[in-house]
């Protein structure tokens, strides 16, 4: 009965797992570094973090809605290619706007193409993107060959600000809880849940299953955008490979937050967690003094013992029950 | 007139030559495609239609397509099924035969045989955290591609000391008999045994089963666990010989020698008509992809010599938008309608 229960608030409530994961990976993190809870410590680590926590929203949606997206870390890096040539060091307000229209503009193009492929084409969702990502990749060379840019030093004084004592990268963090939150309640969500878990049945009731399987890809064309502008301001440069490794790191986290890659499940909170515990992850690695050289080893070995953890429940459960 | 053909002729209506394309089985479209391109290749550089630069292509597409291999076995099983781990055990298995043999040419065969074992290994372990931990194929292999590049680095230190036996180079990538590379003749064996494997084996009739429908697998007496953990062993030990063979080729080590070699592998699957759902494909149709996508490759890299305002970038967007028609011709997948 209470482990019914309990199953049901998990099941709910998805992100469950990742939130004492991450508590356990933070009380690591802080026994190794005292200060980690400083205001100054934390703008830091969320500065690192915020535009991967931008980017996993899009691709949070994505994988609810049945598909997955490889080619965000492509987008980001067109976005970051755009912003860096666009946004001189003494830019003015209406240039740095043009700037972020343009850059929303071609994440949304993106999302456009793959929206399409996927969703009208119906080509499959991994390879397509993959395919396309390379489209978006050469664009972004085409517009910017060399690493390069002198994006304004207002931008990243703004970013690292702490208004009303609290850092604006977490101002941001919260309105992207708040617009989900607000986003899961309106029918728009319903149809993308049930488009990623059944979409025969949600197809026979009425859903625009292939509205909604576009759309998806609409969302992360657009936070892949919103990603390299936060990443854009806060290392003022452009560089074309920047991308490249955010794409990977995006699938873990949504996976790490609970989000089955089978669709039709998880949320965005989740994936902020995932994104928290891979920076603290990094955090206590550096901080133990771990030999470089067992670094990516300790960290894989990490990352795969948290995501099997869920698994490894279930099947404890599972021979409990026999 | 049946019905049935009334309703073959309402999908394809208003795409007559499309339809006609997708009658063509994959595999055979493919390879169909690649001759072309090999001869759109004269028009852009003339050196390029040459007896000499076909074998070169055909022999660096035996390297994806050996690589391919275990992608495929493991993409036909179905339930997500995807081995990201392949690129990691392709730089594992080089490294392995790199510095166990250090030259040696009468220790090739014990290092193949560590570098098969530790592939076959890691595909174990991958089969196990799918089946009985019940970990998805993706996450499952990727966090496995991070294990082997962590263990590789810990290993090594950095340090890829070592030595390409001769009797590698020899055999694998310089010219055996009629000016054609040992690694060809390789690849021919290779997928003769494959069709042997998918065609005629118990073994391939259960994975074909299992891709299609793992319950109708399971209650018509497959051991659906058994055979999945089976193909990410195949998959694994299929990679390692890939980076073997690479290794022939490449004559030294780098810490990410396979990397490259992971994504084009699927995509040489998918292009080669395997469905990425699992049930439906070949091992043909994987080498036609190879083929293909080898063949595109290399003709950007001829249109480049000859056009010098050509560069990465153009070359990147052509190649996405090739593989996209590609994908398009026979790579979709069911209507929700159907």
């Amino acid at each position: 009965m209470s482990i019914n229960r309990l199953q049901r608030v998990l099941k709910r409530h998805s992100y469950l797992f990742a939130l004492l994961l991450l508590v356990v990976a933070l009380l690591i993190n802080f026994s190794l570094q005292a200060n980690l809870f400083a205001l100054t410590t934390i703008n830091r680590n969320l500065a690192n973090s915020l535009p991967l926590m931008v980017l996993v929203v899009g691709q949070t949606v994505v994988i609810i809605g049945g598909g997955i997206d490889l080619s965000v870390g492509a987008i980001v890096t067109l976005g970051n290619a755009i912003l860096a040539t666009r946004i001189a060091a003494d830019a003015s307000p209406g240039d740095i706007g043009l700037a972020i229209l343009l850059t929303c503009g071609a994440g949304l193009l993106a999302g456009v193409i793959n929206g399409l492929c996927v969703a009208y084409l119906r080509l499959q969702p991994l390879v397509t993107t993959y395919a396309t990502s390379f489209i978006f990749s050469g664009v972004a060379l085409l517009i910017l060959p060399r690493p390069g840019g002198d994006v304004t030093r207002d931008l990243r004084t703004l970013y690292l600000s702490t208004p009303g004592g609290i850092p604006f990268t977490l101002w941001m963090v919260l309105l992207i809880v708040v617009i989900w939150l607000l986003a899961r309640g309106t029918r728009y969500a319903q149809f993308l849940f049930a488009t990623g878990g059944k979409p025969d049945a949600a197809y026979f009731t009425g859903v625009p299953v292939n509205f909604v399987r576009f759309s998806t890809y609409l969302w992360s064309g657009l936070f892949g955008a919103l990603a390299a502008l936060a990443l854009t301001v806060s290392t003022r440069t452009g560089s074309p490979h920047v991308g490249d490794s955010m794409t990977l790191q995006s699938v873990v986290a949504v996976i790490l937050g609970g989000t089955r890659l089978s669709g039709g499940q998880g949320g965005v909170v989740g994936s902020l967690i995932g994104v928290v515990i891979l920076g603290v992850i990094s955090n206590i690695i550096s901080f133990a003094n771990v030999p470089s050289w067992w670094q990516t080893l300790v960290n894989a070995l990490i990352i795969i013992g948290a995501l099997v953890g869920p698994g490894l429940v279930r099947l404890a459960r599972k021979a409990v029950a026999r | 007139m049946s019905a049935v053909d009334l309703s073959q002729n309402n999908t394809s209506n208003g795409s007559g030559r499309l339809s006609f394309m997708r009658r063509l089985s994959p595999p055979v479209l493919a390879l169909i495609l690649a001759v072309i391109l090999f001869f759109a290749g004269g028009l852009v550089n003339p050196n390029f239609v040459s007896v000499t630069s076909a074998i070169n292509v055909v022999r660096l597409a035996a390297f994806l397509g050996i690589i391919a291999a275990g992608q495929t076995l493991v993409i036909l099983s179905g339930g997500e099924g995807i081995d990201l781990s392949a690129g990691g055990v392709v730089t594992l298995a080089a490294i392995l035969v790199f510095r166990l043999t250090n030259g040696e040419n009468n220790m090739v065969p014990v290092a193949l045989l560590v570098a098969l074992s530790a592939g076959a290994i890691i595909g174990f372990v991958n089969g196990i955290g799918v089946t009985l931990i019940g970990i998805p194929p993706l996450v499952m292999t990727l966090g496995m591609a991070g294990v082997v590049s962590g263990t590789i680095l810990v290993v090594t230190g950095g340090q890829l000391s070592g030595k390409t036996p001769e009797i590698m180079a020899q055999w694998i990538s310089d010219p055996l008999v009629g000016g054609i590379p040992g690694v060809v003749f390789f690849w021919l064996l290779l997928s003769g045994v494959m069709w042997v494997v998918l065609e005629r084996s118990t073994y391939g009739r259960q994975l074909f089963a299992i891709g299609v429908n793992r319950l109708a697998a399971r209650l018509s007496g497959v051991r659906v666990q058994r055979v999945v953990i089976l193909t990410f062993t195949l998959s694994g030990l299929l990679s390692a010989l890939g980076g073997f063979m690479l290794l022939g080729f490449s004559q030294i080590v780098f810490l990410n020698l396979g990397d490259p070699y992971l994504f084009p592998a699927i995509a040489a699957v998918a292009v080669g008509g395997t469905l990425l759902s699992g049930g439906k494909g070949s091992y043909w149709g994987t080498m036609s992809g190879a083929l293909v996508l080898t063949l595109i490759d290399s003709l950007l890299t001829a249109m480049r010599a000859r056009i010098p305002e050509l560069g990465e970038a153009h070359k990147l967007i052509i190649l996405g938008v090739i593989l996209v028609i590609l994908l398009s011709f026979y790579g979709r997948q069911r209507s929700v309608r159907q």
